[in-house]
């Protein structure tokens, strides 16, 4: 099933190969290809309706690809639905900061935090002191030590990213899907936010979807440019900001 | 803090009112002699005890509504589906005391010439047999629906379609005479519980105070379920399911959990307010006494719990004034009711209570901080 050549290859954590999604005749992605090393950071850019957030869904079992294979290490990732993918050790974080507003930011990592995830073992549940510890890590990586008990409601849209971010680390995935993670952020959040993300990296596998140019010159890292749900261009942001092909597809025809 | 913890004031004192009645309510009634004025007469504990098995229904709908976001139009199904049970075992019970005088077959089997007792009704003569169908026949039903409804995804506004049409499903079921269950008379005629007269003033009040520690047992665990990390995940699931999905969390299983605990929880209500009125019929399965019940919830405090309790006894409370006084009035007063209570106090009346105290704390400290406001 899966061809020994991938499988041989220890280096790649994701990959993709022909990949194609349509709804209702819209091809969303086109026969996208991707490959993610273990620890390495990938941007992906691309102008509006180019299957950058249909490729997330793809990866983390949101949307079921027509064909094409999805593949997380040796797992076949079409085989999995949300759950199990983010078990499997993939965390996303959503375009929209997506954190649980009537609870409290230490509720709000609690609740992420790498655990046995069912009904029963949930309900009698205790933080160990090692569980505690994790949190606090987490809370002072994110600069939200002054708000574990503040409602995550009252955040600023920044410090929602962030407590976002703070999320996915609790659930030590081996791969992050970080859609937009910079969207509405001040240039000092920005800088901070590449920072914390660059410290990530090398760890675990980042795949960063972002807009913002500068951003992505900060993180310094190999880009993916998609356009219309294929890869346009693929390489250093120099690189493919010189690429005419992108040129041509961003500033029009 | 204090807020916290099972519990905290509010349930604190929810519980020692219950206490209180389930102690001063028999007592008032038995021993109060009749001509004092503080006498509690017999109707009367029938009908409190009533309002409390209200009340768990109320408890059971602000589980999985106020908690998990599931708006079911159809737990009434479940609170009768427990009432069945407990109303077999009354019915097994009546021996040949009935209108035909037939030992083994109740009434209406008789009047239907059935032959022997159906296979569903054996073993309805023991009362701790019936007491497991009073947990099986409801828990049953809301983990085979759940599971289906929560596996597919079903959520929302088509997910309160679904529990409305199961309740009226089972209402046509349970009309017809065939089913085996009294068809549009029900099950009524009751003489004995535990070989005790079910129309004695005492095991009224027995029943009564039994009732009250129920709604007590079920609240405890109902906090229990809420204030545990389980609890963070339904609320979660309440205010952003794809988020609970993507940090590996199967929310279906959780709704289930919760849709069966609190099935549980109306399934024991049912079988504690037969007794008490004496009959139990399809009418109990009709949408709108399900729908009455998420009103209560929604009148006195959705999520609360304790709220959703008190807005049961508070409205049952009133309609039986208003229906006993002003007959015409009730469904407009209930209706007014809802409607005022969604625009001038959507956190309903627990909400406006803990408002009225926080205003009175903001006062008197100068400088509250947000988490106070919580």
């Amino acid at each position: 099933m899966i061809p020994p050549d991938v499988k041989q290859n220890g280096e790649t954590l994701l990959y993709l190969e022909d990949v194609s999604v349509s709804f209702d005749g819209f091809k969303a992605l086109n026969k996208l290809g991707l490959d993610v090393k273990r620890g390495e950071m990938r941007a992906i850019i691309g102008p509006n309706g180019a299957g950058k957030s249909t490729m997330m869904d793809v990866i983390t079992g949101k949307t079921r690809p027509d064909e094409g294979r999805v593949l997380f290490g040796n797992v076949d990732l079409t085989q999995h639905d949300e759950a199990a993918i983010a078990n499997l050790g993939i965390g996303r974080k959503f375009q929209k900061p997506t954190v649980f507003e009537n609870h409290s930011v230490w509720e709000n990592l609690e609740l992420a935090l790498r655990s046995n995830r069912s009904p029963l073992k949930a309900l009698f549940w205790k933080a160990s002191a090692k569980d505690n510890a994790k949190i606090n890590d987490t809370l002072e990586l994110t600069k939200l030590e002054d708000l574990r008990f503040s409602r995550a409601a009252n955040l600023s849209h920044g410090q929602k990213q962030w407590l976002e971010i703070g999320m996915l680390l609790m659930q030590e995935p081996e791969l992050l899907l970080v859609d937009e993670p910079v969207a509405g952020m001040t240039d000092s959040e920005t800088e901070k936010t590449a920072s914390l993300l660059k410290t990530i990296a090398g760890k675990k596998s980042v795949v960063v979807v972002e807009h913002d140019m500068d951003f992505i010159q900060a993180l310094g890292v190999r880009v993916t440019v998609l356009h219309e749900g294929s890869v346009l261009a693929e390489g250093s942001l120099d690189a493919v900001q010189k690429n005419p092909r992108v040129i041509e597809v961003y500033l029009g025809r | 803090m204090a807020n916290t913890g099972i519990f905290n004031r509010s349930a604190l004192v929810f519980l020692f009112a219950l206490g209180l009645a389930a102690v001063a309510v028999p007592l008032l009634n038995l021993v109060v002699p009749s001509e004092n004025v503080l006498h509690l007469p017999d109707y009367l504990v029938t009908l409190l005890g009533k309002y409390l098995c209200f009340a768990l229904l109320a408890l059971s709908v602000d589980l999985v509504w106020g908690f998990c976001g599931i708006l079911s139009l159809g737990h009434g199904a479940f609170f009768a589906l427990g009432g069945y049970a407990m109303g077999m075992y009354l019915m097994r019970q009546i021996g040949a005391r009935g209108v035909y005088g037939n030992p083994n077959l109740p009434d209406f089997m008789v009047f239907l010439n059935w032959p022997s007792l159906p296979w569903y009704w054996q073993g309805f003569e023991f009362f701790p047999f019936a007491m497991v169908m009073v947990l099986l026949a409801p828990g049953l039903l809301a983990l085979v629906f759940g599971w289906f409804a929560f596996r597919s995804r079903v959520t929302g506004v088509y997910l309160s379609i679904i529990t409305q049409a199961m309740t009226y499903a089972l209402l046509l079921a349970f009309f017809r005479n065939d089913m085996g269950f009294g068809g549009n008379n029900g099950l009524t005629d009751f003489k004995d519980i535990l070989g005790f007269n079910i129309q004695a003033a005492g095991v009224r009040a027995v029943l009564f105070s039994l009732s009250a520690l129920a709604v007590g047992l079920c609240f405890i665990a109902a906090r229990g379920i809420v204030l545990s990390k389980l609890g963070l995940v339904i609320a979660g699931i309440r205010d952003a399911e794809p988020r609970v999905r993507f940090l590996g969390y199967r929310a279906e299983h959780y709704k289930l959990f919760v849709f069966v605990v609190s099935a549980l929880m109306a399934g024991i209500a049912g079988a504690l307010y037969v007794p008490q009125v004496g009959i139990i019929n399809p009418s109990e399965f009709a949408p709108a006494n399900s729908i009455e019940a998420v009103i209560w919830v929604a009148f006195g405090g959705r999520g609360t719990l304790w709220g959703a309790a008190l807005g049961a006894i508070v409205i049952n409370a009133a309609k039986s004034w208003f229906t006993g006084a002003l007959p015409e009035a009730w469904l407009y007063v209930l209706g007014f009711l809802f409607i005022a209570v969604t625009l001038f106090m959507p956190k309903g009346l627990a909400g406006s209570f803990a408002g009225w105290s926080n205003l009175k704390k903001t006062s008197a400290t100068p400088l509250p901080t947000p988490e106070m406001a919580e």
